[in-house]
């Protein structure tokens, strides 16, 4: 074994790679090569860090210092500076949005401080593909704790204890699931892995298996244990090549040990686990439609009971987890009961990762202990909105979730609060809103996606979402009629008691939430025919003011469909039949001369 | 890779790996080395390059290894400083390779400071 005397950290996450992180990579082996120094700096790819948009991001150990999107051009200075001579590169530090100071050190960061880290504790400290690096974090350190000591009831009965709760958005606590499948008769079981992550913005779940691939294969071997399972599943989308890769690599090398197989570590306890690559449907997310895929069949749900804990893969007992739920076990294990359910409120122990987007100063994955407050995560993590924006509303739960105004800002987040709100934990994307957006827009947004991921298997889903969205389009394009708001909430409550499954149940969520917390932009669309955040383009149009206008021909040239004509030096006038609205010469007029009502 | 077919396997293979960490925790004992033009001039990156060698021969693992600039002393370089806990910060000047088994060997591992090579002390 070599003794390095720094590593380098540089994030390999999907959100650096596209960023540019491949060619950083090349380029830091290029030049600690050229300097001697790869014989004492080790350069280490780990998973995501969760601060994609700063990316790639390169952390130097030991010091810690972290570096925000480093480019190519940049890597010379580094090694030079920092590595060579103990003098780090100020200009690529993080600076703190509100107060503008310039920090060096990776944990004293806001947006990491205020941070609790146990799902990914992991992600972006540890090379996901290098087994060793996990083993020396207390990786299997709760399997062997569990073989050595534990009853499967034992397993049970510490995950219901630390009061873990699915987190793939339902929130059903774990440990009862887990028992109802180890009741259920028969002697063939299957553990099963959700990671049909399809909620727009939500990207824990492939952070995870990306960045800590080896502590997903942990949790789902502690439950295959618990339930009596011998086989197993990883459901994960295609559109996920990394996290196929790096969880496909994680299991080859935990065979090639012996940690999955028959009669593990020298116990009775046998497991094998494979792939199935889901095609990207969103409703494979339902656990129904999820065995069906896996089986083979289309994808789509059946009515449950029988739910799958007791008939499920294959027609036998399956329990079926969220990555983020398997991340949090072995921590639940190894720790004790507990130390888990110290963090948290009441009814929601531990903590929630957030994928946090938007109109904010930071954004990206943060895990937070649940009962914290959405003013904490926007404005102290998250660093506000961005100057002179005022925040409109927070989108949580994607399209089965709900937005919050202002005077919800203060809500302690945890399952049942955001459901009293009308909301909804989901998978956890955090959309921020400012003034900007359009609350009928938004709606309408979530609605057209599911309204075109419906399965169409149930009449209340396939027609209901897509009658909601009619009306949406009306209303957004300016031709809505008062009755509209009654129809859509009537509608909208029986898709939610008739529907099959979840998709249907929680479709109606967006329109329901923004109706109670934002009904005045929906009569303002309707009774006004105005778009208070200038969005919807049937309700608002372009004008030149004669007073400001200089007639310097800007816009006139750069008009693409020639809705604008004059004379040099004199006012300009704007075709409004011609007009498609696309707002160009608004960003170009130099004079501000163009405006929107 | 071996297969592990019992619990002391895995025991085993952990402790192993945790040595491949050490540069990414905070240790105990500090050694920093003057890096700045002086410091190479004078032949620091040889003292590095032996100071990890020798680290690794003894398999001493809760080393942090770091780098600095020029501190001024230019001509006592290459200057190599020493921080055990909750003692003086011991600098050491016009360090060569040879002296690098005896800095380790007898300040860092049994904590008797060579004095011949001290050219100035910080009281913690």
């Amino acid at each position: 074994m070599v003794f390095y005397r720094g590593h380098l950290l540089i994030c390999g996450g999907t959100g650096c790679v596209s960023s540019g992180c491949k060619d950083v990579i090349a380029a830091f082996q290029e030049e600690l090569r050229k300097r001697k120094l790869d014989e004492e700096i080790k350069i280490v790819e780990t998973g995501c860090h969760g601060f994609c948009e700063k990316g790639p991001l390169v952390i130097v150990y030991p010091e810690g210092v972290m570096y925000c999107r480093v480019e190519v051009k940049d890597v010379q200075e580094i090694v030079g500076e920092h590595l060579m001579k103990g003098r780090p590169v100020s200009r690529l530090f993080f600076t703190e949005p509100l107060s503008l100071d310039k920090v060096p050190k990776y944990q004293e960061i806001d947006f990491y401080r205020k941070q609790q880290r146990i799902a990914l504790r992991n992600c972006g400290y540890i090379d996901p593909e290098n087994f060793n690096e996990y083993l020396a974090r207390g990786g299997y350190a709760a399997l062997e704790k569990m073989l050595s000591e534990m009853t499967p009831e034992e397993v049970t009965h510490a995950v219901k204890a630390a009061g873990l709760r699915g987190r793939g958005g339902g929130g059903f606590p774990t440990g009862t699931k887990w028992e109802f499948c180890a009741k259920a008769a028969g002697a063939k079981k299957y553990i099963v892995c959700n990671a049909d992550e399809g909620d727009p913005g939500a990207f824990m779940d492939r952070s995870l298996l990306e960045g800590d691939p080896h502590n997903i294969l942990e949790g789902m071997m502690i439950a295959a244990y618990a339930i009596g399972a011998d086989e197993g599943y990883l459901y994960i989308r295609a559109e996920y090549p990394l996290a196929i890769k790096r969880i496909q690599t994680a299991i080859s090398q935990a065979e090639e040990l012996g940690l999955l197989g028959k009669n593990i570590l020298g116990s009775n306890f046998s497991l094998t686990l494979k792939i199935k690559e889901g095609a990207g449907a969103f409703v494979c997310g339902e656990e129904t439609a999820l065995i069906a895929s896996i089986e083979g069949e289309r994808g789509i749900p059946r009515s449950r009971p029988p739910f799958p804990a007791v008939k499920g893969l294959f027609g036998k007992p399956t329990v079926i987890n969220n990555v983020e739920t398997f991340a949090n076990v072995p921590q639940i294990i190894l720790y004790g009961a507990d130390k888990f359910a110290a963090v948290g409120t009441e009814r929601s122990k531990g903590t929630k990762v957030f994928a946090l987007t938007g109109k904010l100063r930071n954004t990206g994955l943060v895990e937070v202990p649940m009962g914290i407050t959405m003013r904490e995560i926007i404005y102290e993590i998250g660093g506000g909105t961005f100057e002179g924006k005022k925040f409109k509303a927070v989108q949580i739960g994607g399209p089965s979730g709900g937005c919050l105004p202002e005077n919800k800002l203060d809500l302690p987040i945890d399952y049942d609060s955001l459901i009293q709100a009308g909301a909804m934990m989901g998978s956890g994307g955090l959309v921020v809103m400012d003034d900007e957006s359009c609350i009928v827009d938004v709606a309408r947004y979530f609605l057209s996606f599911t309204r075109s991921e419906s399965c169409g298997k149930c009449t209340p889903c396939r027609e209901g979402t897509m009658r909601l969205l009619e009306i949406l389009e009306r209303i957004c394009a300016g031709e809505g009629v008062p009755e509209d708001i009654a129809k859509m909430e009537k509608l909208a409550y029986s898709i939610k008691a008739s529907a099959l499954c979840g998709l249907g149940q929680t479709a109606p969520n967006p329109i329901l939430s923004t109706l109670r917390h934002f009904r005045h932009e929906y009569e303002a669309h309707i009774n006004d025919k105005k778009c208070p955040a200038g969005v919807c383009q049937a309700l608002f149009y372009y004008r030149i003011d004669d007073h400001t206008c200089v007639g310097c021909t800007v816009c006139a040239k750069i008009c693409p469909v020639g809705a604008i004509s004059g004379e040099r030096k004199q006012a300009h006038q704007l075709d409004m039949v011609k007009c498609i609205k696309c707002g160009v010469c608004v960003e170009r007029c130099p004079f501000h001369a163009i405006v929107k009502e | 890779m071996n297969k592990l077919l019992t619990m002391e396997d895995l025991r085993a293979l952990r402790k192993d790996a945790l040595g491949e960490m050490t540069a990414r925790q905070t240790c105990d004992i500090q050694v920093i080395v003057g890096m700045g033009t002086c410091g190479i001039a004078a032949g620091a990156r040889e003292v590095v390059t032996e100071l990890l060698k020798e680290l690794q021969r003894r398999n001493i693992k809760n080393v942090s290894v770091t780098k600095t600039g020029c501190i001024g002393m230019c001509e006592r370089e290459v200057l190599l400083d020493v921080v055990r806990p909750n003692e003086d910060r011991v600098t050491y000047g016009r360090v060569v390779p040879r002296d690098v088994s005896r800095i380790v060997g007898e300040h860092i591992v049994n904590g008797r400071v060579v004095e011949g090579l001290v050219v100035g002390r910080i009281a913690r």
